[in-house]
């Protein structure tokens, strides 16, 4: 069985080591005090443990960034966390209907491959996609009103929590059949490398979509026609209730691929998936796809009908809460580098608190879509759909 | 696991394989169209609709020890807590999960009935089973039919949870019975006792909430329909998709028989007298035409109202017998009203009936959009656009 000593030791055995290190690499950052960070002081990061490869030279471990990245991380991360609480008691409180599903405790995996990419690149992902549209630029604003389903939404209230998109930074959203969106997303690469964009896609899927047939498929295309395609699995170790060696002969996702490449990454560890996506972006650029499978854990339940705790302990989660909160690995990143004190951490956490509480009340202020909106976008606007009243008879009208 | 599933196999094809109708001995009940009262005087322990499910795979696997059900978080009861404790009865051989992938879970339960075994899969939201359209349509429809009756899948059940929940979206909503009800070469031999014959039974029972209950007549006799009807499809010699009303799993509670009961599939019953308009409907969808068919009333207008629960190969004669008499036909459901199976009863109906019909058949039904997030309420078709439809229908 898949415990909780392997989920927790699978990242937590070097972080001592690797903190020590960090201290070391940058101790001329001292006099950078919290917010006035210095852009171009490079600084060099060890990653909590050693990528594991497939078919692959892995890449280094000492990952570089920047004082005003490490504290962006912290502050994106923070954001989104509060993002998925606050989404939370809204579907409580039954502003939010449907279905949602949050991303608390993978923040690291969305905040890092943004880092190593540009807008060029395009991402797809399932449903569970709130963070990612944050990370690709989409506001506050956007998501709390997609998720209430009003106006001011990302898909104009029309889609909810499942189907964010943002067209101007290549989120094509948002998916809500499981493994779907990967096919789809080896169609964006090949026109990715048909137009020589030089960019790549990011096809996100889980540790259960892992066992869709149609995964298969699109990769053996990708690998076929040698496309930059880079498979990303977000492996919470959990599809809804079944734990992943239920479901898989071999959880070992980055290997699945067998004759594609992978890589296996901390996806608790921002700075080791920053890395591993820059390396597997070049490699799609001239090797054809890859697999990254990032280690990583959902706190909330799978979604909001499942508290979550009946088929893994508490203990277990409680256990990836200390030793492998992504959040918390960067605070202590910042602490050690001392770019800013606990005190001010705190009191940045509280101004994002606000943020995304105004960003709530901007929201509810939003109108729910037109009603006729029921009708629009279902063909090209012109073809129409027709309507039909009651009776189908007395009332009958060409909606746009 | 493979290894049980073939002995279990070869002894039941030596036993049994040549039976024909129901594979387990025990009563069928007839629905009988005059309702509650007589439902109420049988006993049993009021339950609920996910419960009577509960209760069925009970019984069917119990009775039959080539019975196996298994899907997406089956073994742990599953999303609506169907299956709850039958793994821990019946053991990690018989109820078991699989891995997420639809096409693979029926494909395999295909491969489990030839081997002559009742194979009761769970697609766990009927949204989720057009990955495997294709194994249901043109594997699992057709073997029969194109290896000469030598192989078969007929027992294979699919359940699935379909319809509106209030606030499902576009992929916890929909109703996908009407992409079933057209499978190529259905419509050839749709008589299920024939040889040679294969179809797809495609059917949904029917349910009401106990504050719907109260309105009128068939008040609780949903989950005690739903355990006749999944038995009696469970033990069908073809295959069929089941479909359950997931807004009702929790909310329809009555009275259901403790013992191994049936009720006959492909066949219609009238749940309502009436002699102005007749109205046909099926699963959940009849909770609100029954609330139309009230007001309807106080108005002075008499209505049928038929629950069809088979739709596939569904049974014309009594919907005729129904519209001979009313001369008028109202068909509703909650899928988009182009290409759903309304259309075909009203065909059918016209063939039939042409010349006694005294207005045009309504249909009542989804719009033609995707499910709404939003927009529910404006999509669904409700008692009150029902309601319009019955008045326009008996005014024409
Ligand atoms: C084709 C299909 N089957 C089933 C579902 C129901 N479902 C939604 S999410 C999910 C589990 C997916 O798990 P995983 O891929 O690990 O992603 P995670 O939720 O952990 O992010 C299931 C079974 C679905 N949406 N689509
Ligand atoms: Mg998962």
């Amino acid at each position: 069985m898949m415990n909780l000593t392997k989920l927790i030791s699978s990242a937590s055995s070097s972080s001592a080591a690797s903190r020590s290190k960090t201290l070391i690499s940058s101790s001329s950052s001292l006099l950078n005090r919290s917010f006035s960070t210095d852009d171009s002081k490079v600084l060099t990061i060890e990653t909590s443990i050693p990528f594991t490869a497939h078919n692959c030279e892995p890449p280094s471990r000492t990952v570089e960034t920047t004082e005003k990245e490490l504290l962006g991380f912290f502050k994106e991360m923070a954001l989104m966390r509060r993002m998925e609480i606050a989404a939370d008691s809204l579907y409580k409180s039954k502003l939010i209907r449907g279905f949602c599903h949050l991303y608390d405790g993978q923040e690291a995996v969305a905040v890092g491959m943004e880092a190593a990419i540009t807008k060029k690149d395009c991402i797809i992902t399932a449903y569970r996609d709130h963070c990612i549209f944050l990370g690709r630029g989409g506001t506050l604003v956007e998501a709390f009103s997609e998720l209430m389903g009003r106006r001011d939404g990302c898909s104009k209230g029309k889609g909810g929590s499942m189907h964010f998109y943002k067209k101007d930074s290549g989120f094509y959203g948002g998916h809500g059949i499981v493994g779907a969106q990967v096919p789809l997303g080896i169609g964006l690469s090949f026109a990715q490398k048909y137009n020589k964009d030089e960019a790549v896609t990011f096809a996100m899927y889980g540790d259960g979509a892992a066992n869709q047939g149609q995964l298969f498929e699109a990769l053996n295309i990708a690998a076929l026609w040698d496309l930059p395609a880079i498979l990303v699995c977000e492996n919470n170790h959990y599809g809804m209730g079944t734990a992943e060696w239920r479901a898989a002969k071999s959880p070992a996702y980055y290997k699945r691929g067998d004759y594609v490449p992978g890589l296996k990454v901390d996806g608790m560890d921002a700075f080791a998936v920053k890395q591993a996506c820059k390396f597997a972006k070049e490699h799609v650029l001239q090797k054809g796809p890859i697999i990254l499978e990032m280690d990583t854990y959902r706190y909330h339940g799978h979604s909001m009908s499942d508290p979550g705790s009946t088929y893994r302990t508490r203990d277990e989660i409680s256990g990836v809460r200390q030793e492998r909160d992504p959040v918390e690995r960067i605070r202590k990143l910042v602490l050690a580098h001392d770019l800013a004190t606990e005190k001010e951490l705190k009191d940045m956490e509280k101004e994002i608190r606000k943020e995304v509480d105004d960003a709530i009340a901007q929201a509810k202020e939003s109108p729910m879509p037109e009603p006729s909106e029921l009708f629009t976008n279902v063909y090209v606007k012109g073809f129409g759909v027709e309507s039909y009243g009651a009776d189908r008879k007395e009332v009958r009208a060409v909606l746009p | 696991m493979a290894k049980s599933v073939k002995e279990l196999g070869k002894q039941w094809m030596i036993s049994s394989f040549s039976k024909r109708g129901f594979s387990t001995a025990c009563s069928t009940l007839k629905s009988s169209s005059s309702s509650s009262s007589t439902m109420e005087k049988q006993s049993g322990k009021s339950v609920n609709l996910f419960t009577a499910v509960n209760q069925a795979l009970y019984i069917a696997l119990e009775t039959d020890p080539n019975a196996y059900l298994f899907g997406e978080d089956v073994s742990f009861g599953g999303v609506f807590r169907c299956s709850t404790g039958l793994a821990d009865q019946f053991g990690s051989k018989r109820v078991f999960n699989t891995p997420l992938c639809e096409q693979g879970i029926v494909g395999f339960g295909i491969g489990l009935a030839a081997m002559g075994n009742r194979a009761i899969a769970e697609v766990q939201f009927a949204d989720y089973i057009f990955p495997a359209f294709d194994q249901i349509v043109n594997e699992a429809a057709k073997f029969r039919y194109r290896s000469g009756n030598q192989f078969n899948c007929g027992g294979l059940t699919i359940r699935t949870p379909y319809g509106a929940v209030g606030h499902g979206g576009h992929y916890h909503s929909q109703s996908p019975e009407s992409f079933f009800c057209q499978v190529p070469g259905l419509k050839v031999t749709f008589h299920s006792a024939s040889i040679g014959a294969l179809h797809v039974e495609v059917f949904i029972l029917y349910l009401q909430s106990p504050a719907q209950a109260k309105v009128k007549v068939v008040i609780p006799r949903s989950p005690k329909q739903e355990k006749g009807l999944l038995l009696a499809s469970i033990r069908d010699p073809n295959p069929v998709i089941f479909f359950e009303p997931k807004w009702l799993y929790r909310l329809a509670v009555e009275e259901v028989p403790e013992d191994d009961y049936m009720f006959p599939l492909s066949e219609a019953e009238v749940i309502r007298h009436g002699s102005d308009i007749t109205l046909v409907g099926w699963g959940s969808q009849l909770a609100v035409m029954e609330q139309a068919c009230v007001d309807a009333e106080k108005e002075g207008i008499s209505c049928e109202l038929i629950d069809l629960k088979t739709l596939i190969p569904w049974d014309k004669e009594t919907v005729e017998a129904s519209v001979r008499k009313t001369g008028r036909l109202l068909v509703s459901h909650e899928a988009p009203v182009t290409g759903g199976f309304g259309a075909e009863i009203s065909a059918s109906i016209m063939e039939r009936c042409f010349s006694r019909l005294e207005a045009p058949v309504a249909r009542t039904c989804g719009l033609d959009t995707p499910f709404p997030l939003v927009f529910e309420p404006f999509f669904m078709p409700t008692k009150n656009k029902i309601l319009d439809a019955i008045k326009a229908t008996v005014n024409y």
